[in-house]
């Protein structure tokens, strides 16, 4: 606890109640919020000192879900890591499958087939619309509205069930290996994918009409929390909230990966970088998902959804490798040893619903990786937090929070 | 071509600058003196405007280099990446300058850094661990650091007795917020103070 007069720097983070108390002789008050706390959307800690509601700091404690997974990745093949990769965007699972296997498939110089390219762009977009439904809805239940909650939970369900349908498991779903993913689409679900994307929208309106011109909602999040461009692109901050503060970077119009040139599709881009301008972003960005779900959708070719011709890669059909000896070699040998890979370095980012979700992979050859960096971006964007929330309201905090849309599981690792 | 631009004009501020084998991005070797000049260089010269990615790699126990600090810088106008890489010259103490003058962005990925390789970065306003707890006394991605964990004379019977390892058990397994206070002292972690019960050891009665 400190006794001191507040002649502290504080930055002008555009609050009104930021030079409340400047004359009076107050204590500070140090709060721990978390790491169990309803608005820290897991286990986030943030020691506060608070100046009656002001805070005056704010520090970030993170590291308690740290799991150690860059080490345990150095101690197993690539395809074993797979099922880690949906504990890190627990949130979009799919979409970090597919980020992970396509910085392996560029360490190893593997192209994919456009089927398989189509099918993990209409997964990451469904993934993207469901992380985006849950980071709204708690968000908007964090400053008290709760019945997004239950539209947004309601639209997540839907989409569970689709994933369910498709990979056999509702959250953790392992869906990517190297060089393609597990199985094909089961017949008709690309029509449920329409159909859902059909019912979808007008929901999306709704949820708009509730939040967009809502009085207590724009007085809760407009002006509150914001982060500069400048600001955005020091702190390496990525995804709906670099472009919340007009950051125009978006990975998948500008360092296309995974076919993504082939579908039409616009960036949203906020202009003040507050709480209100990330809700925007992101409402946005749904709609454009289900854009590109139904170019997708469309246009998906035929053949295989895997690389058929990496043989020392992608393990064989489970009805060859029972048959045919070399095929039971082949499976044997992926299983036991790994995919074979090329030494080299290559660090691959994907646009994931979070930010720009990085794979630096140090191989030595062989199936295990030597180094594997993972760059979360909820790391990068927490980072801001002793920043942005200085000078605002205690109250405020939950809002920045929320409209950060952070998930601990890729944050801390 | 952009590689072999890049360089020359990098090499003007750094002499010492050499391409490092890449098999994507646009990669360089330089010593590690002078990574904060390179990266200024590539931040206000060629508009690398955001460091994406701050890490360091352990290439082994006996290996001469030991760790090696990597960087990642992105352009957000050309939306292309460069990696930059320097050799520590300490192998029992490696030290390397802080980037965080010029990205605000390497304060918690050097703390990182720091906390999983014990790399000191010179000049860093806050050298804390960030995601191990603040009395952890390994750098768990060092290549000498078991999966594990180090085994230990005084281990957990139970964690033994279901994994085979004779490892301590982490400060926080008794529970959240539940820490002998005789081992474990943390100015950092709310933690109930007395502590002569826990979930294992009952309650005594009075």
């Amino acid at each position: 606890m400190a006794t001191e007069t507040t002649d502290y720097n504080v930055p002008d983070s555009g609050s009104k109640f930021a030079a409340a108390s400047k004359d009076f002789e107050t204590e500070h008050l140090e709060v721990s919020m978390g790491p169990s706390h309803p608005s820290t959307h897991g286990v986030l800690r943030l020691n506060l000192e608070l100046d009656g509601e002001v805070v005056r700091k704010c520090d970030p404690v993170i590291g308690y879900l740290h799991r150690g997974d860059e080490k345990i990745a150095e101690n197993m093949t690539y395809n074993q890591f797979v099922p880690y990769t949906d504990r890190l965007d627990y949130l979009a699972p799919l979409a970090s499958n597919a980020a992970y296997a396509m910085a392996v498939e560029k360490l190893a110089n593997l192209e994919v087939p456009e089927r398989c390219q189509a099918i993990r762009v209409v997964t990451s977009e469904l993934a993207r619309i469901s992380a985006h439904l849950l980071g709204i809805g708690a968000y908007t239940m964090d400053v008290g509205a709760l019945t997004v909650f239950m539209i947004t939970f309601e639209e997540r369900e839907k989409l569970y069930t689709l994933f369910e349908e498709l990979t056999g498991a509702r959250f953790t779903t392992s869906y990517s290996r190297i060089g393609g993913v597990t199985r094909d689409m089961p017949d008709g679900w690309m029509d449920r994918v329409l159909a859902f994307c059909e019912q979808f929208l007008p929901l999306l309106d709704d949820v708009e009409a509730l939040l967009t011109r809502n009085r207590i909602w724009f007085d809760r999040t407009a002006d509150v929390g914001i982060i500069s461009k400048e600001d955005a692109i020091a702190y390496g901050i990525t995804g709906p909230n670099a472009r919340g503060s007009g950051v125009d970077v978006d990975l998948r119009r500008d360092v296309p990966y995974c076919g993504y040139e082939k579908y039409d599709f616009e960036v949203p881009l906020g202009e003040n970088g507050d709480c209100y301008d990330r809700y925007a972003v992101r409402m946005e960005e749904m709609r454009q998902s289900v854009r590109i779900v139904r170019q997708a959708v469309a246009k998906m070719p035929g053949g295989s959804f895997y690389a058929e011709d990496a043989k020392k890669i992608f393990a064989p059909k489970k009805e060859k490798i029972l048959t045919s000896m070399e095929e039971l070699i082949q499976n044997f040998m992926i299983t036991t040893e790994g995919p074979d890979m090329p030494a080299g370095e290559v660090y691959f980012e994907a646009e994931n619903p979070k930010g720009a979700f990085g794979f630096f992979i140090v191989s030595k050859g062989g199936g295990v990786p030597y180094r594997m960096k993972i760059r979360g971006p909820s790391f990068n964007n927490l980072s801001i937090l002793e920043k942005v929330c200085l000078g605002g309201m205690i109250s405020d905090v939950s809002a920045i929070l929320g409209s950060l849309d952070f998930v601990m599981g890729e944050c801390d690792r | 071509m952009i590689a072999q631009d890049l360089k020359s004009a990098l090499q003007e501020t750094c002499p010492g600058l050499e391409e490092r084998d890449s098999l994507d991005w646009p990669a360089f070797n330089c010593p590690v003196a002078n990574v904060t000049g390179v990266l200024q260089a590539l931040r206000d010269n060629h508009g690398y405007d955001a460091l994406m990615d701050a890490t360091a790699i352990d290439n082994g126990v006996e290996a001469s280099p030991r760790f090696t600090v990597v960087y990642h810088v992105f352009s957000s106008k050309s939306f292309a990446y460069v990696r930059i890489a320097a050799d520590c010259e300490d192998d029992e103490n490696p030290v390397a300058p802080t980037a965080t003058d010029l990205f605000k962005s390497a304060n918690w990925m050097e703390r990182e850094t720091y906390d999983l390789f014990g790399i000191k970065y010179d000049g860093h306003p806050d050298m804390r661990r960030i995601l191990m707890w603040d009395e952890y006394p390994h750098h768990p991605l060092r290549k000498d650091f078991p999966l594990a964990g180090f085994e230990n004379e005084i281990s957990d019977p139970e964690i033994a007795a279901n994994t085979g390892v004779k490892v301590k058990p982490a400060p926080m397994a008794g529970g959240p917020f539940v820490a002998q206070q005789s081992s474990f002292e943390s100015k950092r972690e709310p933690a109930a103070k007395d502590e002569s019960w826990s979930e294992k050891n009952e309650k005594p009665e009075k």
